[in-house]
Order: structure tokens, then C-alpha cells, then sequence
């Protein structure tokens, strides 16, 4: 069953406090080197039949109107995981 | 004067709501999320909890529920809508007032009897109180952070939509100490504060007078029926 998957990030100017929590952990574990850690959410939906321009319009619309609130996140991409055919990563 | 009080699955305070819609002489009527019909009431009530376990973001699913069709039609055409605490997160995702809430900037959940400015005395819920008055109502969330853009920070500070800021403490990191904010129109109001658990004496935060005598949150629905009454 072919999957788009849409990756969300909060926006660089607004705080994300888990990523901060998580930066702050890799300090305590004396992991140094890194600059921060931003978490952001991965929709994986599973579609009904093939991948349709239609199908594809509609879910980023969704990606924009549901999946993401655009005051405080980005829609960062949208792709095509067609499973028949192996992982497409085809950017959108 | 009936005010009407949405239950969605997850609410928490919404039988709280009703009671405070009572102390206050109006008649409360329970709503269902999963209707399409406000059964004719002249106000809304939003309630707090944690709608869909606060899923996707606090307030997004709810604000797509059945419902919510007819509460932005009623807001647009006017009628006094409030949204408390996840209400108000509902209202934000629902767009009819600005802004955002994200994760408490210290990531814990809190809960406290806040101390809050109220800044703007014209809207359908404020009207009760003095510009400028000092109130104190308990706060209870873990997503309560106020973000919006420079230029909407900017736009409704300048417009008088922000209606209450916290004062003293500022418990979540939200931006400008806000702590609620209206539409332009000023008929619909979200904040994260809970003024329907500062209503009746015995149950309401403590103030100088005696322990639990709180009741500030009282004046947030008598200002309703009062914008009702002179309309």
C-alpha cells in the first residue's frame, strides 16, 4: 500500500522546549559537538489505491490545514513512499 | 438567557462551566461536539480539559468536531463565544482569534492561582471589570504558551486584543505575559486561565479576606449576560 509521508517541524524562530530538553541530555551525557535538537512529527498515511495527482493535492492541503498549524510550524516535505516499488523519495 | 456549554470527548471542565453559567443567573445548556446545533443559545462556552488527549496539537481536533461549524458562524455573526484554557487552544486552531499555543517553556505541566492584568474592558466578556484591575484565578496547563508573529504580536497589542496578561509570574513563557486575547469584533474571547473555578465562595482561589473566597471569574459571565441584556 503506497504511503505519503509528511514530515512537520516547528518554526526556527518559535522555542521547542522538548528539543531543548533533549539538547540539554545529550550535554549531561558528555555527548559535545552538537548545536541543538529540534523535534518536529512525521505523518505516515497510508492511501486507499495509487497515488493520484488528486490524492497528492488533497493531502497537502491536509498537510496545511491539519497535519501542521502554520503560526507555529512548517509543512518541511511531502513524499511518496510507494511500497511495490521501494522507499521513492520523490520531494514534493 | 441561556449560555450554552460545549462538551467534547476529553472535556474536563465543562460541567464546572455550566455551574459558573448558573452562579451567574443564566440558564447553562449542555452542547455535544457531534451535533449541528447550538439549540439557540445566546452565548458559548468552550470548556477546558484535554479534548482527544490533546492529540496532533491541544485544541486542533476538537476544533474540526461537527460543531464547531456553527460556533464560527454564531462568532462571526456576533454572539459572545469564550473559550477557556483547551477552549481557548480550540479558538486559536480554529483561527477565530490569533495566535498559537505550544509546550509550557519549562515543559512541566502547572497549576497555580494566577494573578492577571485585564487589559481590555470592551469586550462581551469583560465588561464587569475595571481597565487595568487586578484578578486572581487558578491556571492549570501544559500547552499554555502564547506565540504568534512579530507583526500579529504587534497588530493586537496595538488593536486592544489582548485582553488579559499575567501578572508577577508569567507560568509558561508566552509572549508579551499574554494571557488572553480577543477577536477584533471582541465577542469572542480565549484565555488559559480558569475563571469558571473562581465563581462561588468556599471553592475559589484565596484571597486577603479568607481562605477559598475567590471568586474574579464570577464577573467574566455576568459581563456576558450584562452585553446581552443592553443589546
Amino acid at each position: 500500500m503506497p504511503t505519503i509521508i509528511v514530515e512537520v517541524m516547528p518554526k526556527a524562530e518559535i522555542l521547542d522546549p522538548q528539543g531543548k530538553a533533549v539538547a540539554g541530555a545529550l550535554t549531561r551525557l558528555g555527548k559535545t559537538g552538537y548545536a541543538g535538537v529540534r523535534i518536529g512529527k512525521r505523518f505516515e498515511v497510508s492511501v486507499d489505491g495509487p497515488v493520484t495527482d488528486e490524492v497528492l493535492a488533497e493531502v497537502r492541503e491536509l498537510a496545511n490545514d491539519i497535519f501542521s498549524n502554520s503560526v507555529i510550524e512548517d509543512v518541511v516535505s511531502i513524499t511518496v513512499d510507494d511500497a511495490a516499488d521501494g522507499p521513492a523519495g520523490e520531494t514534493h | 438567557m441561556r449560555i450554552g456549554v460545549i462538551t467534547f470527548p476529553g472535556s474536563l471542565d465543562d460541567r464546572d462551566a455550566q455551574r459558573a453559567v448558573r452562579l451567574a443567573g443564566a440558564e447553562p445548556v449542555a452542547l455535544w461536539h457531534g451535533d449541528h446545533d447550538l439549540q439557540k443559545v445566546d452565548a458559548v462556552v468552550l470548556p477546558g480539559g484535554f479534548s482527544y488527549g490533546d492529540y496532533l496539537r491541544a485544541g486542533a481536533i476538537a476544533s474540526h468536531a461537527p460543531i464547531m461549524a456553527e460556533v464560527i458562524d454564531a462568532a462571526n455573526r456576533g454572539v459572545p463565544v469564550l473559550g477557556i484554557c483547551n477552549g481557548f487552544q480550540m479558538l486559536a486552531e480554529a483561527r477565530l482569534v490569533p495566535g498559537a499555543h505550544t509546550r509550557n517553556s519549562h515543559q512541566q505541566f502547572i497549576r497555580r492561582d494566577q494573578k492577571l492584568t485585564v487589559e481590555n474592558v470592551s469586550t462581551a466578556w469583560t465588561g464587569e471589570f475595571e481597565q487595568g484591575e487586578e484578578i486572581v484565578i487558578p491556571l492549570k496547563n501544559a500547552d499554555g504558551r502564547f506565540v504568534a508573529d512579530e507583526q500579529t504580536i504587534a497588530r493586537i497589542e496595538g488593536e486592544g486584543q489582548v485582553v488579559f496578561r499575567y501578572a508577577e509570574v508569567n507560568p509558561n513563557g508566552s509572549i508579551n505575559d499574554i494571557a488572553g486575547v480577543s477577536n477584533e469584533r471582541g465577542n469572542v474571547v480565549g484565555l488559559m486561565p480558569h475563571p469558571e473555578h473562581a465563581t462561588e465562595p468556599g471553592f475559589g482561589p484565596d484571597t486577603p479576606l479568607a481562605m477559598r473566597s475567590g471568586i474574579d471569574g464570577l464577573r467574566f459571565f455576568t459581563s456576558a449576560i450584562s452585553a446581552l441584556v443592553a443589546r
